[in-house]
């Protein structure tokens, strides 16, 4: 029972991990909680299930697997970095000196506005997404392992590894960082700040994309209501780290759905959305700086 | 080489400028004094394109610059060390500056020009690993003129350099000043500190208010009954 709840927590916890990026990247460069970012993680796996659909009609799915997995994870990336694209510039940029109240109206509006777009334009029954890889389980300490959950699990911890090291690393990473630290001190030293927080969206949606057809591959399902509970479930995760903090996110995402689990395997699998935001409440209540959200406040410390 | 003329900015319904003109020529050492609230910060704002002016014109070699975003500007070689310094505290001090050379692309340059600017500030080179936060005031003012340096600027705006610190490092930081104004560097100097701004400069205007009431040599100022008595404390 317990290691079956770790692998099952675990697994969760890549994809509530993945969708936290985006909440703590955007509030570290905006102090903006983006609402509609489970939305974004919801239409990456629809259009997940779009292009496995051309994929399969083609008969590509049959002949090159290989390259119809890339292929079913780097559509909906690039799809979903539009979407936030346009999102921060139709939605949030032209609230930017408003008071704080109004890109958060700003922000559940477009929620509401995506999940009820995708519910006209798809439907709102469960969609099945179709099977792609057929990998067997084995048992590991008594628990019931199969490929797909460790294809998840070793591509969500190489993406983390990778978005880790660019900002570390990198020249516009540093410069998120800086932005982050001191938006107009970033464009005094010739930072294009727009376009650097339009990259953050980029990569916020980017990471949803990729847990949304994880999610799609792993579940089997997808509606227009998915974004919501995850959405929720990956900010109370950020928070949880310490809203703005990069590591945290990750952190608190394997937490909580470490602690969902084992919540559900030994206590009670039906109050399990009401356990997350259990925690949620109890974080915001005594440490609402999160566990790795320390002093500085606002700036992002990865 | 820089000129403002009849510059007009709005903080909401303040009218923090109200038709500033100035002038820097090549070579010049151009100062800006004047009491706190004046708009000597909001005028270098407005210079580096952070403080979207109401009305005039800021010309830059005759282009007008004023409508350019902040980061063309820099790339046109005006570079500011703002007031209060603005280190960026969660990096490290190696890492502030290179965010200096943030628009530069040649490697070679920007690795030769941080052997400078360590050379002329050491204690630089000593923190370089530590967090741009850990520094003491004088250090931070050291790091901010040194990451300003690392975009290679042809004109190096300073606000209020002098504020806080103790005289000893105000004098290491002023001879490096005249160091890179004798390399050819413009400099425009935003100071409280009256006697410190005329004794460095070719040339100094005097802010209240939003207006420039007096631009001349620094000789003259001083002579000046008003401004010895509004800013020489005499
Ligand atoms: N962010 C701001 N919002 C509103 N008013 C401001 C802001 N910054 C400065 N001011 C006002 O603009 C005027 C000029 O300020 P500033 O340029 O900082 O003066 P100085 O640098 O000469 O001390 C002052 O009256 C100040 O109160
Ligand atoms: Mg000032």
């Amino acid at each position: 029972m317990f290691a079956q709840q770790l692998v099952n927590g675990l697994v969760v916890g890549a994809v509530y991990a993945l969708i936290a990026l985006g909440y703590t990247l955007v509030y570290g460069i905006l102090q903006l909680i983006n609402f509609a970012h489970g939305e974004i993680y919801m239409i990456g796996a629809y259009v997940g299930i779009a292009v496995l659909a051309v994929l399969g009609t083609m008969g590509l799915t049959q002949t090159s697997l290989a390259l119809s997995i890339v292929l079913v994870f780097l559509i909906p990336m690039i799809y979903c970095a539009a979407y936030g694209i346009t999102l921060e510039r139709v939605a949030y940029r032209p609230l930017r000196g408003a008071p704080r109240l109004s890109p958060l109206i700003s922000a559940i509006g477009m929620s509401l506005f995506l999940q009820n777009y995708v519910q006209v334009v798809q439907g709102a029954r469960d969609k099945a997404f179709p099977n792609l890889l057929e990998l067997g389980s084995f048992q590991l300490f008594g628990a019931y392992v199969n490929g797909l959950q460790i294809f998840i699990l070793v591509l969500a911890v190489g993406l983390m590894a990778a978005l880790q090291l660019f900002i570390k690393k990198t020249k516009l990473g540093k410069a998120m960082r800086a932005t982050a630290q001191d938006r107009t001190m970033a464009s005094l030293v010739g930072v294009n700040v727009n376009r650097v927080i339009a990259f953050t969206f980029a990569i916020g949606s980017v990471m949803a994309a990729v847990a949304g057809v994880m999610v799609g591959m792993y579940y089997g399902i997808v509606n227009h209501h998915i974004g919501f509970v995850a959405g929720m479930k990956a900010f109370t995760a950020a928070v949880l780290g310490g809203i703005g903090n990069v590591t945290g996110a990750l952190l608190g995402g394997f937490l909580l759905a470490l602690l969902e689990s084992f919540w559900a395997g030994y206590v009670s699998a039906v109050y399990k959305d009401i356990f997350a935001f259990m925690v949620l409440v109890v974080v915001l209540i005594f440490r609402p700086e999160g566990i790795l959200g320390g002093s500085g406040g606002e700036a992002d410390r990865t | 080489m820089l000129e403002l003329r009849d510059i007009h900015f709005y903080y909401g319904h303040i009218h923090a400028l109200q038709g500033v003109s100035m002038e820097v020529r090549p070579g010049q050492v151009v100062c800006l004094i004047g009491s706190n609230g004046a708009g000597k910060s909001s005028t270098l704002m407005a210079i580096c394109g952070v403080n979207a002016v109401a009305r005039g014109e800021i010309l830059l070699e005759g282009e007008a610059i004023h409508a350019r975003e902040p980061d063309e500007i820099v790339k046109r070689g005006i570079c500011q060390v703002p007031e209060g310094r603005r280190i960026f505290p969660h990096l490290t001090v190696l890492e502030n500056l290179e965010m200096g050379a943030f628009l530069r692309n040649d490697a070679s340059g920007v690795k030769e020009d941080l052997d400078y600017v360590c050379s002329l500030f050491p204690v630089l080179h000593e923190r370089r690993a530590q967090r741009g936060g850990t520094l003491s005031g004088g250090e931070q003012q050291m790091l901010a003129i040194a990451r300003a340096l690392m975009s290679r600027p042809r004109l190096l705006l300073l606000d209020e350099p002098s504020l806080g610190l103790a005289p000893r490092i105000i004098e290491t930081i002023f001879e490096v000043l005249a160091r890179i104004r004798d390399e050819g560097t413009g400099i425009f100097l935003v100071e409280q500190n009256a006697h410190l701004a005329l004794n460095f400069s070719d040339w100094a205007y005097v802010m209240e208010t939003g207006r420039i009431i007096m631009g001349d040599e620094p000789g003259v100022l001083r002579d000046s009954p008003a401004v010895r008595e509004a800013y020489l404390g005499e």
